[in-house]
């Protein structure tokens, strides 16, 4: 861990017709670090990611991605420089396979888009590799089911696979464990660790015990402001978050 | 099965197998669930727990087997002749529509009984909802779409509620009071058939359990045996 900051948000704001989503946030993520997105329903987080990745344009703020502002850039550009996210809810080509979800995603990080023409060889070594992801997020066993027959959660293990495929040097997850069962949660959360290790994780995630055994920082956003920052020893005593967001029994 | 005294549970389920296309999804699920009871549905990812409830009512491709509720025979049934019998049905995927306003989706599925809740009940249970009331489905956040998922279906009557992940997305502050109108609505005659993952939540308000595993029920005990059976649910579910 270093005190570099990778991603710095200044006064960043979002005004849909009569309503503030994001209201003067101003972020910054270390560089290595996992850095945590919490608050009640509605408070801006999605929002922030979207504004973060130009899904959406900022009413008014300054983002900047390792020392440039990206402020004005669109998402195909945010993604190249190397800041890459997951949806909340699923998004994966539903009629291909989960290999070639997977492989998909490798062929971009591979940075060639013409791989279709590369010989049969250049293909298998993505095959590998996109199994050996598929292992990662449980998947192995259903590589060669299209991504439409899998449950919901297996869809959101197979979204975050194809998040790490691009390979990224900054992560955006979405409550990458939403929607699994406490097997999946543990298996994800090992490897959101193991990615992180030379790479720094933004992640929205509700579930408590995963955001305090992952995060090395927190910032919690209510009503698109931020109400409390610090560890999760910190922000897990603030009563303003306690009654916002935490509620009773979680210390 | 004779016994003419015995109470019929509300909904009993035997022999139900479906399927999604070439896919056979369940293999004969047995189970019932009593008036006034909270009967939760466990098991891993792929289980068959929400098919079970989609076959429940009646959205799945194919079904075989019984589904009877309040002793009358459902597997034939279309989905909206079932949902007017008094089941309703809170999707994972939450199902909102998009183009509608939070106040167009909560009233548009009609009330089939008396004794749902009110829109002020349930402005009272998500502020959010009344906050957004002329915001389109999808400008909400994931979690107030589960918020207008869940309150649209207390709104209608239906006596018999299938929730279907009902705390996912959900900040723990908002869980807490899904639980606490999950237990006020089993006091008021409800009846609730979940699924749920988070499991220390279901803990709290089920009154018995079923395991599911390959489109089976493999286990099935009451709360009151919980304790005793966590070994086991821990190699089902690994919790």
């Amino acid at each position: 861990m270093s005190g570099d900051i990778i991603l710095e948000t200044e006064d960043l704001t979002k005004e849909f017709a009569g309503f503030v989503a994001v209201n003067g946030v101003s972020l910054r993520v270390a560089r290595g670090t996992i850095h945590a997105l919490i608050g009640p329903n509605g408070a801006g987080k999605t929002t922030c990611f979207n504004l973060l990745t130009k899904f959406l344009q900022p009413t008014r703020g300054r983002i900047a991605f390792k020392g440039r502002d990206i402020t004005s850039l669109p998402p195909t550009e945010i993604a190249r420089l190397g800041l890459v996210r997951s949806f909340q809810i699923s998004a994966v080509f539903p009629h291909l396979t989960c290999r070639e979800n997977v492989r998909i995603a490798l062929q971009r990080a591979r940075g060639g888009s013409f791989d279709f023409w590369r010989s049969k060889r250049v293909l298998d070594t993505l095959n590998d590799r996109a199994l050996a992801l598929l292992a990662d997020v449980g998947l192995a066993e259903f590589a060669d089911l299209t991504a439409v027959e899998l449950p919901y959660g297996r869809k959101r293990a197979l979204e975050l696979a194809t998040t790490i495929a691009v390979d990224p040097e900054m992560l955006l997850l979405d409550e990458p464990t939403a929607g699994m069962g406490h097997e999946d949660i543990d298996r994800i959360a090992a490897l959101i660790k193991s990615v992180a290790a030379n790479r720094t994780v933004l992640m929205v995630e509700h579930n408590l015990s995963v955001v305090s055994n992952l995060c090395h920082r927190i910032t919690v956003l209510t009503r698109g402001r931020v109400l409390a920052e610090g560890d999760y020893q910190t922000v897990s005593n603030n009563a303003e978050v306690r009654e916002a967001y935490m509620g009773v029994g979680h210390a | 099965m004779l016994d003419a005294t015995r109470a019929e549970p509300l909904l009993a389920v035997e022999g139900l197998q479906s399927w999604y296309g070439e896919s056979h999804i369940l293999h004969g699920v047995t189970f019932d669930v009593r008036a006034g009871e909270v009967v939760t549905l466990l098991g891993r990812n792929g289980a068959g727990k929400t098919t079970t409830l989609k076959s429940i009512m009646g959205i799945v491709g194919q079904r075989k087997g019984s589904v009877r509720f309040e002793g009358r025979e459902l597997v034939g049934l279309s989905s909206n002749a079932i949902a007017r019998r008094g089941i309703a049905f809170c999707p994972e995927e939450r199902g909102i529509f998009a183009s509608l306003d939070v106040e167009e989706n909560l009233y548009l599925p009609p009330q089939v009984k008396a004794g749902g809740l009110s829109t002020e009940q349930i402005f009272t249970l998500f502020p959010n909802l009344k906050e957004r009331l002329r915001s389109q489905g999808t400008k909400l956040s994931g979690g107030e779409q589960q918020m207008l998922a869940i309150g649209r279906i207390l709104r209608t009557g239906a006596r018999l509620l299938l929730l279907d992940e009902p705390t996912e997305g959900l900040a723990p502050v908002i869980i807490q009071q899904i639980g606490r109108t999950i237990r006020s609505l089993k006091e008021q005659g409800f009846t609730i058939l979940l699924v749920e993952q988070n499991f220390r939540f279901a803990a709290t308000l089920a009154d018995r359990y079923y395991v599911m595993e390959h489109g089976q029920i493999v286990e099935q005990f009451a709360n009151a045996e919980l304790d005793a059976n966590l070994e086991k649910l821990h190699e089902y579910l690994g919790v």
